[in-house]
């Protein structure tokens, strides 16, 4: 089977969020894999992405993000890589929405979000970068 | 993303188009702000134009609906993509925020 890998960089601002979901969208529509399992997972990358750039990197246009999509067995993975803060918010629990509404909280829900499309999330830092990387069990056939 | 406001009657509508995102979801905060600010009631959100929405444009919808409770403010979005309401579901927002399928059923919620 042919393998895929493919990349972009994004200088860290939230404009730059559009152009990482069209890269995501494009990549994945040649996977022919259905329309609403694209629309999952271009949401899980856009979310992981937002966060590093908001929190991570304060929306530092000098700082960049690289986001890979590849094969692998059973599946496709995600790394979103970055050199701002190293933040692991997967060690968090899920919050709970009453108490968010209640709050008036406006953050909070974007990993609730991933955990439920993606099937694994693991953080690693590496020297000066921190690396998301999804996991999403498909069947991918290539054209 | 670009968001239209109009009153109709005793309705305020929110036209929201394009891509409800990290970067956009400040108009949309702006939007509810205003409405609230201005006393406004009835608020329906027309979404047909709206084509993509994360987990910033959710969390402003449900940073208002403490207020909007309390000051006896119903607010409906209507004419939502399959796409869009998904993210709803996904969290199952769609059982705390009330979307429907059309403006006439909006409107007959708040008869």
């Amino acid at each position: 089977m042919k393998k895929m890998m493919e990349k972009i960089k994004i200088a860290c601002t939230t404009e730059n969020l559009k152009d990482v979901r069209k890269f995501v969208n494009t990549t994945l529509s040649k996977l022919h894999i259905p329309e609403n399992e694209i629309n999952m997972i271009v949401l899980a990358v856009d979310e992981i992405c937002a966060n590093r750039i908001i929190h991570s990197n304060k929306s530092d246009k000098n700082n960049q993000l690289e986001v890979q999509i590849s094969d692998r067995s059973e599946g496709l993975e995600f790394n979103i890589k970055d050199s701002g803060e190293f933040y692991d918010n997967t060690i968090q629990d899920d919050p709970n929405i009453p108490t968010l509404i209640k709050e008036k909280r406006k953050g909070g829900i974007g990993l609730m979000l991933v955990r439920r499309i993606m099937d694994t999330i693991e953080v690693k830092k590496e020297e000066s970068y921190t690396t998301y990387t999804l996991f999403k069990k498909l069947n991918i056939s290539h054209a | 993303m670009n968001i239209t406001t109009l009153k109709e009657n005793q309705y305020y509508i929110l036209l929201i188009d394009g891509e409800l995102d990290a970067s956009s979801s400040i108009t949309l905060d702006n939007a509810l702000t205003e409405a609230l600010s201005k006393k406004e009631s009835k608020i329906l959100v027309d979404c047909s134009r709206l084509n993509y929405i994360s987990s910033a444009g959710l969390g402003v919808f449900m940073s208002y609906l403490q207020d909007f409770e309390t000051e006896k403010i119903s607010m409906v979005l209507y004419q939502v993509s399959e796409k869009v309401k998904n993210v709803f579901t996904i969290l199952g927002l769609d059982s705390l925020i009330k979307i429907v399928a059309n403006k006439d059923e909006a409107i007959g919620l708040m008869k």
